[in-house]
């Protein structure tokens, strides 16, 4: 009961958190509740919005279309489909199959523990020092990418790497007994959710949070067991959040550059072909296929959204 | 009533919005370029095909000195004695500031940089550029001939000046004398068990020209040729399939560490990596070049057409062909261009020369036409061999 007043404030909190997804599904009331102004007021509130609205147009919505117009350009300058060629090379499919497997992979391993790691979070005191720390090193993780992450593996699970070591001496067990562990495309599985982890906490905790107790106790009054509480209501209810979080990591993982290029040399996934593309020195005047690579992650994209959009619209019906 | 003048305040709002942000930008960019600007007040600099145009070498520093500034590119400090090329530079001509740009990029890179570049005080001045990619994009060069023009062999240049050779390595097997005990004396030593996850190459073939070169020397030891470079694709299918290949990027670090025990890659890079680095290098790394025919691939120095520099860069040029800078590229383990002529001359360093030992008589270097060949054969089959 005294506790009553806290998570009404995460509430209000959680629009501010990272992921949008995971508040609107969580907290309609108190966002129609504090939302609704007047209409002067929200045209000078539009106005904030403008720096953004700016900002995504120029460095986001412009190089995106230029980077895939790029595609469909000659190295010469002239307009053709001659580069949608390259959906037909068995290396470039294979690079998108890898980028597939990877973040797939990867996203739902780090949502799936992470959303366990939010669940055993629960137990614990809202402001507790726990979940304290645990968002805070969240915070840090969910940032601890690029070359640093790579190296990191590097010096751990590398051929060199202190626990490769430490095993081989003390078990005879060779992790890269198979080729190498960490320097290949699944390899990447490894790094990726290590950073897909924390931020699916930092996305997911948020709603968890917005689970109300009285709801457990009404369900519980009407005779539901945990179980049932559980696959009937909370799970529902936390669907389109845990779907929205898996989908930013999916993308996050998908777009990951530099902690791959760090570790595989020899291409396998979308983003290092492309990088291939643009700047070979041995295979020259291919620079324009890399925009019809970007098309090629772009449909992606636009695939997992459209999925998610129908996802959401299921998951209205039960917000209602 | 109320709804249609609050729309269109609205509109105007967004419309002023947008136009300072394009404004912000726009400005951004106009800046930048004004900043470059010294290039105007040098226009004769830029034009000069000899230091003679310039009133002879006392114009060009003057000139120079009065730039003020050097933009290189892709010149790594470990790669070839940069490091020392360049801090010589500082030191001789303490008035002219080096700004050393992306010093891991490709040659692609170097161009990709001028053209993105063109007309600010950034873009690069001077290129170190591989055959393939300067053939590609002869149009950016600006013709310069060097003092000791005549030092450089005929076939080592361009007619006009647009580009020359500036040196070259070997392809080599580096390999860490801890891990491997008995240095390899043929490429198909290495698909041996006692190379298992050990054998890396600098990058990706179809993307790096000293990474490809690894294959081509891999062709050159399996019976193929410049002219046909199957034969090394398949090796590294070969060591691919026996758990050989280990597909790290190597560099230094990983070198020092024992995480990449063995390297195929120029000598000047193998040299550079091991004691003579101090304690930045691995002090059990030794240098092969097998046996038998070389392999090699001069870089080409350049000017950038539209050099912010230009006379920073013709300078650049003729310091770098002067026999001192000459020598430090010999020492590295890399061939100058004026070596014969430097040998004739008697100022080559003799005890470096012995210690890197003498530039073979029997030297591949694949021509453009070979080049683009074996570019083909790798997109083919190059991922398909390793992945």
């Amino acid at each position: 009961m005294t506790t009553r007043s806290i998570p009404d404030a995460k509430d209000l909190e959680a629009p501010t958190r990272p992921a949008g997804s995971s508040a609107s599904s969580t907290a309609p009331r108190d966002a129609r509740g504090t939302g609704a102004s007047s209409p002067r007021r929200r045209s000078v509130a539009w106005l904030g919005f403008t720096p953004f609205a700016a900002y995504v147009l120029l460095f986001l919505a412009i190089p995106a279309v230029i980077a895939v117009a790029s595609g469909f350009f000659s190295a010469s300058g002239s307009f053709t489909f001659q580069n949608l060629q390259a959906f037909a090379d068995p290396t470039i499919l294979k690079a998108f199959q890898g980028s597939l497997l990877v973040s797939l992979v990867s996203a739902v391993l780090g949502a799936v523990i992470g959303a366990l790691v939010c669940f055993a979070l629960l137990g614990t005191k809202a402001e507790g020092f726990l979940r304290t720390v645990v968002d805070a090193v969240s915070s840090v993780l969910a940032q601890f990418g690029g070359v640093m992450l790579a190296f990191a593996f590097i010096a751990t699970i590398g051929f060199q790497g202190f626990v490769t070591l430490w095993l081989k001496s003390t078990f005879g067990f060779d992790i890269n007994s198979d080729g190498a562990l960490l320097y290949k495309v699944p390899g990447l599985i490894i790094p990726y959710t290590y950073f897909s982890i924390p931020l699916m906490i930092l996305t997911f905790m948020p709603a968890m949070e917005g689970l109300k107790a009285t709801w457990g106790e009404a369900a519980a009054t009407l005779g539901a067991t945990r179980r049932q509480y559980w696959i009937r209501i909370a799970m529902p209810v936390l669907a389109p959040a845990f779907f929205g979080s898996l989908l930013l990591l999916f993308a996050n993982s998908f777009s990951s550059f530099a902690t791959a290029a760090a570790l595989l040399s020899q291409g396998g996934i979308v983003p290092l072909t492309i990088k291939q593309q643009l700047t070979s020195e041995t295979i020259l005047g291919v620079a324009n296929t890399a925009g019809v690579l970007a098309l090629g992650m772009l449909v992606i994209m636009v695939v997992v959204m459209f999925f998610y959009s129908l996802l959401q619209r299921r998951a209205a019906r039960w917000q209602r | 009533m109320q709804t249609l003048p609050k729309k269109s305040v609205r509109r105007l709002v967004a419309g002023l919005a947008f136009t300072a942000a394009v404004g912000i930008a726009l400005t951004g960019c106009s800046s930048s370029s004004t900043a470059g600007s010294g290039s105007s007040a040098n226009s004769n600099a830029a034009t000069a095909t000899s230091a003679k145009d310039l009133g002879g070498m006392d114009g060009l520093v003057k000139a120079a000195n009065a730039e003020g500034a050097l933009n290189v590119i892709t010149l790594p400090p470990s790669w070839a004695n940069y490091g020392k090329i360049i801090a010589g530079f500082e030191k001789k001509y303490p008035k002219i500031k080096i700004t050393s740009a992306n010093p891991n990029g490709s040659s692609a890179d170097e161009v990709a940089a001028a053209k993105s570049l063109k007309g600010q005080s950034t873009a690069p001045d001077v290129f170190d550029i591989g055959t393939a990619v300067l053939n590609d994009n002869l149009d950016l060069m600006a013709k310069y001939k060097v003092s000791n023009w005549s030092d450089i062999p005929a076939d080592f240049k361009d007619a006009d000046g647009a580009w020359y050779y500036d040196y070259t390595g070997l392809m080599s097997i580096g390999y860490d004398s801890s891990v491997i005990k008995t240095a390899p004396t043929s490429v198909k030593d290495l698909l041996g068990s006692d190379y298992k996850n050990k054998v890396s190459i600098k990058g990706d073939p179809t993307q790096a020209n000293e990474a490809a070169s690894a294959v081509y020397l891999a062709a050159l030891g399996n019976g193929g040729s410049a002219d046909d470079i199957q034969p090394g694709i398949d090796f590294f299918k070969d060591l691919k399939s026996k758990g050989n290949f280990n597909s790290t990027l190597p560099t230094q670090a990983t070198v020092n560490s024992g995480e990449t025990p063995v390297v195929i890659q120029w000598s000047y890079n193998n040299l550079a990596w091991g004691p003579a680095a101090g304690s930045a290098g691995n002090p059990n790394w030794k240098t092969v070049v097998l046996p038998g025919t070389a392999l090699g691939s001069y870089y080409n120095q350049a000017i950038n057409k539209d050099a912010p520099h230009p006379a920073a860069a013709r300078l650049w040029e003729e310091y770098l062909y002067t026999p001192a800078v000459q020598n430090l590229y010999l020492a590295s383990g890399a061939y100058p261009a004026t070596l014969a002529a430097m040998e004739k001359a008697g100022t080559v360093e003799k005890d470096t020369l012995k210690t890197v030992g003498e530039a073979p008589s029997d030297f591949v270097q694949l021509t453009s036409d070979q080049a683009t060949k074996a570019a083909t054969l790798l997109t083919a089959g190059w991922a398909k061999a390793v992945n």
